[in-house]
């Protein structure tokens, strides 16, 4: 099913009563279908974090970086399907996007400041 | 104030439908954004007094170190205990007066008056809404605001007093000092918080979703892109000093070190606390917002400075488009500047070089604006009522404050200015003659909206005049004293620096910038006198103003002008429909100078 | 003049006027997670490699955990598609099942704060340093018995992962007298326990609020199916995202906090 099929059933129906038409219905029903594939991801992805966090790469570093891939992964199906994002309005998009650019300016000059002190210099 | 009553019957207008709702629905707990508005004004122009008197004091102070408060010595002597012993105000109290008149100023008068006040009453009369999207989510943020605005009040009557430590409530030292009056600031401040994310939220989606059919975001008018701006920045500003305000809450109260260092020694002994925490943490969350908020100050004002403008030169606003996209720039720049702030923590060069970077560049689009409005004077019939020359005099004064910000953003002349009277006086003088003008131009504009009556012109002239000069007697020595190296925050006005104290010290304070102490304090008394006139006139012109004598007075184009006065619950009878921008002044080939927007074609 | 597109969406942006505020308000809590999570990084790059504790928290009922809210997740978007449905009566069903998960939830995690609470660090007079559960503190007693051990080196107490040998645990009775200091595993132990308790705290503070709005929706406030049928469904829509943005913030809390 195409993401505009799911815009058209994820926005209110203008003048509608609260059922939908019987093709709606369908699409609706499907789309349940859809929501079931996503959690079983979510729980697989689930039960890899967990077993990928015990394997030992060497670098402790990776499985940091291991863990927070699959975090966004789980993170993009939640807010795709769950969320309606897939198929969600620009200004919500935009919206996001700004927040997100700011998100990043939070985490990293933080992080940036501490990293750029002089050696030898106690920090905290 | 008069009830909400239309001045012209409207069949089917929402009114209409329901009974009158008694006087607490009506006044205390309405959801209407007009009445909200009010709330907020009348709230936020008493803490402003409030600030004004805590400020009194403390000029008080510096200029008679250790002598006794005249008139409410006695009083602060009964309420403060040993902290105001005999009437006069020890280092504490000073401290805690500073805290609290900056937490004050900006928590709890300027924000919720350009912000939540003008913003509420105005905004949604100019997009040509009924009222805000959320009416109710709208009444809850002006009770969190009360709520957090008691809690800070209540803080000065607890044993110890209130904060102390600046508005920047840094630690080690806001958690290391005996009084709980920081636990009480952080609960109040979760509130204010509260308050205007809840306020964010409503007015971006207000400005979003209900613009009348016509009204295009390019008709919009300045002052509400200037709120849709600041709503954002509140929006995605706040958190974060909320989360910090969480963990010093945890600090002081479930005694964690998230920004205790390890080996913090207090009075000599070390403290019992597990340490590995950074002080330099909350430094950098507290300015992430704290840094968006100067802006959430001054926008508002250049929205309010812009209407009034435009209305009182008869020609549209030069550079319309220039303007939105800078308040745009600066609002999303504003966010990768904070660490201006903090030039000397002891940062690495670089990234103390990416901030002034930026905080170079945001300059730019701050210049475009105050540039547009001044050229929009050009070529202009200019009526110089009370609001226009409050509004005039916002321009050179926002200059100088502006400007003056430019050798502290840089990181090199910073390290003689930081933490300097210099800064006092630059931040001062964008938000006292720059923001406060701003808004007591709006006080004197949109009045005649609210209450169908204009304020007294003689006494608004009388305000203006005096409050100018002494704005600027006040802050203007202020730049020689913090270039001379006088430091802020001392409860001794520098005494112990000067070269009074010890004769002939290199760098000591000349007995010079000593003495001009005492003609600020003057100034600022007769500053805190002018208010007077501006008091008396707000109330007496509400029974008693000159009539408007029509919806209109100033003949404006904008749609909250456009409305019975005062205007209605649900505000228009049916959306109104847009047809031009909102600047048609003098139009050549029309009869009057000026084309209301929804004025069909 | 009423407020329009509370149900109905405005033509230009295709949204009514709810769905751009709990959006809106989700950026912001975004921002406000973020900036705990930018702390935890500080903290965490800021410590002293051997003095960070790792697995200090148990996996497995963090594992449970995730998994009961990603069900609580599916029960929640399955709730709001029967209401599109028009099936109120599975709408009930998924909803309180809902709360159910949410109730769950919040109890592991009690359990889980009240293991770190009863878990204590012992200091003794003599330097040695003893560690366990409280098995008795009578505090009219004159000693304390734990479960736990005696370890050399304070440096021991951090590194606790699984793969390693596991340490044996017995009961110890220590006398007060010779107790120099004695603390919990609560937020005050150190700035890992203290950024995991904020954290996890705030979070099952947005847990009981989402389960309080929900409730009310499935209780009193599910009157409005019958009367706006649409406006309801939109409401559950919105309760939705906010509940599924919890969702978010565990996905990664678990392992930020419990696995890396």
């Amino acid at each position: 099913m195409s993401a505009q099929d799911h815009a058209t059933l994820t926005q209110p129906i203008a003048g509608q009563a609260s059922g939908l038409s019987h093709e709606d219905h369908e699409k609706l029903t499907l789309h349940v279908r859809r929501y079931l594939y996503v959690f079983y991801a979510l729980l697989f992805g689930t039960l890899v974090t967990v077993g990928a966090s015990y394997i030992p790469f060497g670098n402790h570093a990776i499985n940091i970086a291991v863990a927070l891939v699959i975090a966004c992964g789980k993170a993009s199906l939640v807010a795709g399907f769950f969320m309606h994002l897939i198929s969600e309005r620009k200004l919500i998009y935009g919206l996001l996007a700004f927040t997100a650019c700011f998100f990043m300016g939070l985490m990293f000059l933080i992080i940036s400041a501490y990293a750029d002190f002089p050696r030898l210099t106690v920090t905290h | 104030m008069q009830p909400a009553a239309p001045s012209i019957p409207y069949p089917g207008l929402h009114e209409a439908r329901h009974e009158e709702a008694g006087f607490w629905r009506t006044y205390v707990f309405s959801t209407d954004h007009k009445v909200i508005g009010i709330q907020y004004g009348i709230t936020a122009l008493c803490f402003l007094f409030f600030g004004l008197c805590l400020m009194l004091v403390m000029r008080w102070q510096i200029a008679h170190p250790g002598e006794a408060v005249p008139v409410i010595g006695p009083l602060l002597a009964a309420l403060f205990g040993d902290m105001a012993a005999k009437g006069t105000v020890s280092p504490d109290l000073y401290n805690s007066f500073g805290a609290m008149h900056g937490t004050i100023m900006v928590f709890m008068a300027i924000v919720p008056l350009a912000f939540a006040a003008f913003g509420n009453y105005v905004v949604p009369l100019q997009i040509g809404a009924a009222d805000m999207a959320f009416p109710r989510v709208n009444m809850a943020s002006y009770q969190a605001y009360v709520i957090g605005g008691v809690i800070m009040f209540t803080s000065f009557f607890i044993p110890g007093g209130p904060a102390q430590t600046g508005w920047t409530m840094y630690p080690p030292v806001s958690l290391t000092i005996p009084t709980d009056g920081t636990t009480f600031w952080i609960i109040g401040m979760v509130f204010l918080i509260t308050s205007s994310l809840l306020g964010a939220v409503n007015f971006i989606t207000t400005i979003i979703q209900l613009r009348a059919p016509g009204m295009t975001w390019m008709r919009l008018p300045f002052f509400v892109w200037a709120q849709f701006v600041t709503a954002f920045l509140l929006l995605l500003a706040f958190p974060p000093l909320e989360a910090a305000a969480v963990m010093q809450l945890m600090d002081r109260v479930a005694h964690t070190s998230f920004f205790l260092p390890t080996g913090l020694a207090v009075g000599g002994t070390l403290a019992h606390v597990s340490g590995g925490g950074s002080p330099l943490l909350w430094q950098h969350l507290f300015w992430f917002l704290a840094h968006p908020e100067v802006y959430v100050l001054i926008l508002p004002a250049l929205g309010i400075v812009a209407e009034i403008i435009a209305n009182n030169t008869r020609k549209p606003l030069y550079g319309y488009k220039s303007l939105v996209y800078s308040v745009l720039t600066i609002g999303f720049l504003s966010f990768i500047v904070w660490a201006h702030h903090m030039y000397l923590t002891g940062m690495g060069v670089k990234i103390a070089t990416f901030f002034q970077t930026t905080t170079m560049i945001i300059s730019i689009p701050s210049v475009i604006v105050l540039t547009c409005l001044f050229i929009s004077l050009w070529g202009g019939s200019i009526r110089f009522n009370t609001p226009m020359l409050f509004v005039m005099a916002f321009l050179p004064m926002f200059g100088i404050g502006g400007l003056t910000g430019l050798p502290l953003g840089l990181s090199y002349s910073d390290i003689h200015l930081h933490d300097t009277y210099y800064v006092i006086a630059h931040f001062h003088y964008i938000v006292a003659p720059g923001t406060i003008f701003a808004l007591f131009a709006g006080v004197y504009y949109w009045f005649p909206k609210i209450t169908g009556r204009m304020m007294n012109e003689f006494w608004g002239r009388v305000h203006f005049w005096l409050s100018l000069l002494f704005m600027n007697l006040v802050f203007q020595p202020m730049f020689a004293q913090g270039m001379a190296g006088m430091l802020r925050r001392m409860a001794d006005g520098g005494a112990n620096y000067s070269q009074a104290r010890v004769e002939g010290a290199i760098g000591g304070l000349s007995s010079g910038i000593m003495s001009l102490h005492t003609y600020i304090l003057w100034a600022a008394v007769g500053l805190a006198l002018a208010q007077i006139p501006f008091i008396i006139n707000l109330f007496w012109s509400i029974k008693k103003g000159k009539p408007a004598g029509s919806d209109n007075p100033w003949e404006s184009t904008t749609l909250e002008w456009q409305t019975p006065t005062p205007p209605p619950h649900g505000n228009f009878a049916k959306p109104p429909e847009v047809h031009r921008g909102p600047y048609e002044y003098s139009v050549p080939g029309h009869t009057r100078d000026f084309t209301p927007q929804n004025e069909p074609e | 003049m009423d407020i329009p597109f509370v149900v109905q969406p405005r033509q230009d942006t295709g949204l009514y006027n709810a769905k751009v505020g709990i959006w809106i308000f989700l950026a912001s809590e975004v921002m406000l997670f973020g900036a705990l999570f930018s702390s935890y990084i500080l903290l965490r790059v800021g410590a002293p490699d051997d003095y960070w504790p790792r697995g200090w928290l148990n996996v497995p009922i963090g594992t449970v955990n995730t998994i009961v809210l990603i069900t609580s997740s599916i029960t929640t978007v399955m709730a709001w598609a029967s209401c599109k449905l028009n099936q109120f009566g599975r709408f009930k069903v998924f909803h309180a099942c809902t709360m159910v998960l949410a109730l769950t939830f919040v109890c592991i995690k009690s359990y889980e704060y009240h293991d770190k609470f009863t878990h204590y660090e012992i200091t003794l007079k003599d330097g040695r340093i003893a560690d366990g559960h409280i098995v008795a503190n009578n505090p009219k007693g004159d000693s304390v018995v734990i479960s736990g051990r005696y370890v050399q080196d304070r440096k021991d107490l951090y590194d606790l992962e699984v793969r390693k040998a596991p340490h044996h645990h017995e009961e110890i009775t220590i006398p007060r007298s010779q107790i120099a200091d004695m603390e919990s595993y609560g937020p005050w132990h150190n700035t890992y326990l203290a950024i995991y308790f904020t954290l996890t705290g705030l979070h099952a503070l947005h847990v009981i609020g989402g389960a309080i709005v929900i409730g009310f929706l499935w209780g009193p406030g599910s009157k409005m199916w019958e009367t706006d049928p649409e406006r309801f469904t939109n409401r559950i829509e919105i309760s939705g995202l906010f509940w599924h943005f919890v969702d978010l913030v565990w996905i990664f809390l678990f392992p930020v906090l419990y696995l890396i």
